[in-house]
């Protein structure tokens, strides 16, 4: 494995972790919010964020660069706040991620926040918890399974993103150059025991991070 | 100490409807008591601030916790109260102590009740450090009212905290439950739909019938009551005060209570301890005179006050008065009639079996 390979072995796993913590600060919310509303927009939130389990990354990727790009609000925004454009940046490929991998991160956790239902929260508010104080104490413990499953699969998903990072990213070493892409890279050259290296440590990884998730999260809901 | 509640509730969604409006004593055991759908729970929760009645008033004494007229409403997590639910709904990421701590800390330096007396209180003491999954039915309940207690209530709301246990826990637990009737200065307000733990526990008795309080009074007050809607007419029968006199040598222990004395099995408590006593009205017969050539051991001495009809075909319901307690008898029609049984008539009241609730 030369430093072209490292470094792009690097760069995946800091854009995943990035985007992992962000998905958390920003999954949370929307998943207590659709786990708990009763409001008529539950359903139309609900779609929107599970959107990209069924678009192609193509056609998520082609919107984001166009709103990014230039012309588009996201970077009129951007360059007017002095921070030029976000595609084939890294800051652009950790926003288009968040993008792609919300539901991964959203769905267990709002799962989690659902099986739990109402009771436990009204036992905390019977023993004087505010909501607030109640979510940490309460919910939070609770759902502990659904946040661990959510920022596994968020952390692996970004980590085997391909089509978004194309049209985002480009194929920028050291910059937005992931593994993904340049196994894509390696084959194209037909460099062959190169990618075969970043393939196999691919596929070993995912099977570890399954194996993780599987094992140390059995799914106990047991509630006394 | 704390002053009496009241509470007015009235909601109305249609196949639901609760209309209630009730004035509790501020000390003691009040039961609601009343069969599935008749809207018990759902008071409960209001008094709790877990539902909140478009129109309902709330008070604890000086305490206004909910009132519409002027848009009031705290927050249940700003009410001094504590809540024992059906299923005990402990913490499973806690401990038995970290689930009692939730509210004490909480509740600050309201809280002054120490851990160790309300775990000795429940006897929970040897399981402070067990997770709630560990425990059994009754001791989750005992967990639960500790924790409860622990949070410094003013009040403390229990919602048919045995129903989920089978018999064996039920039996284990009232011990507590009467416990903390003697040693509480908080009123209990306490959901049930069993006739058995009311008349063991409640000093105070609401009916509730379809949503509306169909009768609400001092327990024997409301027992021995034979207007109640024909719903509550099957188990009818008081609850008497009565204390241990003598032990006699053929294995029978002599109870008194105001209005006579009554005969039971040998019981193992000393001379001198109350027990309370359930008398159903379908246990007691009726006698012009006393009865010597009869097994029946038991005859009282009582007035009759007045008769009315039940929902068991050719009965009747005859409300008694003995010395000033109340008794009810369920007799035939035909006996009613053969015997001229009328109000203001003195006779003997035999009572076939007693249920010593303690």
């Amino acid at each position: 494995m030369d430093s072209t390979d490292l470094s792009a072995v690097w760069l995946t796993l800091k854009l995943a972790t990035v985007v992992t913590l962000l998905l958390l600060v920003i999954g949370t919310p929307v998943a207590w919010w659709l786990a708990r509303t009763r409001s008529a927009l539950k359903g139309t939130v609900g779609a929107v964020v599970a959107l990209p389990l069924v678009l192609p990354p193509t056609v998520l990727g082609f919107y984001l660069l166009v709103a990014m790009g230039p012309n588009g609000p996201v970077g009129q925004l951007t360059q007017s706040l002095g921070l030029g454009l976000l595609p084939f940046t890294f800051p652009g490929l950790v926003i288009a991620s968040v993008f792609y991998s919300l539901p991964f991160v959203v769905q267990p956790i709002q799962n989690a926040f659902e099986a739990i239902g109402n009771g436990p929260l009204e036992v905390a508010a019977t023993l004087r918890a505010s909501p607030w104080d109640a979510f940490w104490a309460v919910a939070v413990p609770l759902a502990k399974p659904g946040f661990l499953s959510g920022a596994i699969l968020g952390f692996a998903h970004t980590v085997g993103e391909f089509g978004i990072v194309l049209m985002i990213g480009g194929n920028i070493p050291d910059r937005t150059r992931v593994v993904s892409v340049l196994i894509y890279d390696h084959v194209e050259a037909l460099e062959y025991t190169q990618a075969h290296l970043l393939a196999g440590g691919m596929v070993l990884f995912s099977f570890m991070v399954l194996l993780g998730l599987y094992t140390f999260n059995p799914s106990r809901r047991s509630t006394a | 100490m704390s002053g009496d509640i009241r509470a007015r509730f009235r909601i109305d969604r249609g196949s639901f409807a609760l209309d209630v409006d009730l004035n509790l004593p501020g000390r003691g055991v009040t039961a609601l008591f009343g069969h599935s759908g008749s809207g018990k729970t759902t008071c409960l929760r209001a008094m709790a601030g877990l539902e909140r009645p478009p129109d309902g008033y709330f008070a604890l004494g000086d305490n206004i916790w909910q009132d519409e007229a002027r848009s009031h409403f705290l927050p249940p997590h700003r009410r001094a109260l504590g809540m024992v639910f059906q299923d005990a709904g402990l913490f499973p990421h806690r401990s038995v102590r970290g689930n009692m701590e939730f509210g004490k800390q909480r509740a600050g330096s309201a809280a002054t009740l120490s851990l160790t007396d309300v775990a000795d209180l429940l006897g929970i003491g040897h399981l402070l450090d067990r997770p709630p999954q560990q425990l059994s039915g009754g001791e989750r309940q005992r967990v639960a009212i500790a924790r409860a207690l622990l949070a410094a209530p003013k009040v403390l709301l229990m919602d048919e905290p045995l129903a989920a246990l089978d018999l064996k826990r039920k039996l284990e637990i009232l011990p507590y439950l009467e416990r903390l009737h003697r040693e509480l200065a908080i009123p209990i307000i306490y959901v049930s739909h069993a006739p058995d733990e009311v008349a063991r526990l409640a000093d105070h008795l609401v009916l509730l019938d379809s949503g509306k309080v169909a009768a609400s009074g001092p327990l024997n007050t409301v027992l021995s009551r034979i207007d109640l809607p024909a719903a509550f007419a099957d188990d009818a029968g008081v609850v008497i005060e009565a204390w241990i006199a003598e032990h006699e040598a053929d294995d029978l222990t002599r109870l008194e209570f105001p209005g006579g004395r009554i005969f039971v099995s040998r019981r193992p408590e000393l001379v001198g301890t109350h027990l309370r006593c359930r008398i159903h009205a379908r246990d007691v017969s009726l006698a012009l005179e006393p009865q010597t050539r009869s097994s029946i051991l038991n005859c009282v001495t009582a007035t009759v006050v007045a008769l009315a009809p039940t929902d068991t075909p050719g009965h009747i319901l005859v409300k008694l008065d003995a010395s000033g307690e109340p008794l009810l008898a369920r007799i035939t029609q035909r006996s009613a009639d053969k015997l001229n049984i009328r109000p203001g008539l003195v006779l003997c009241a035999q009572i076939k079996a007693v249920a010593l609730l303690a």
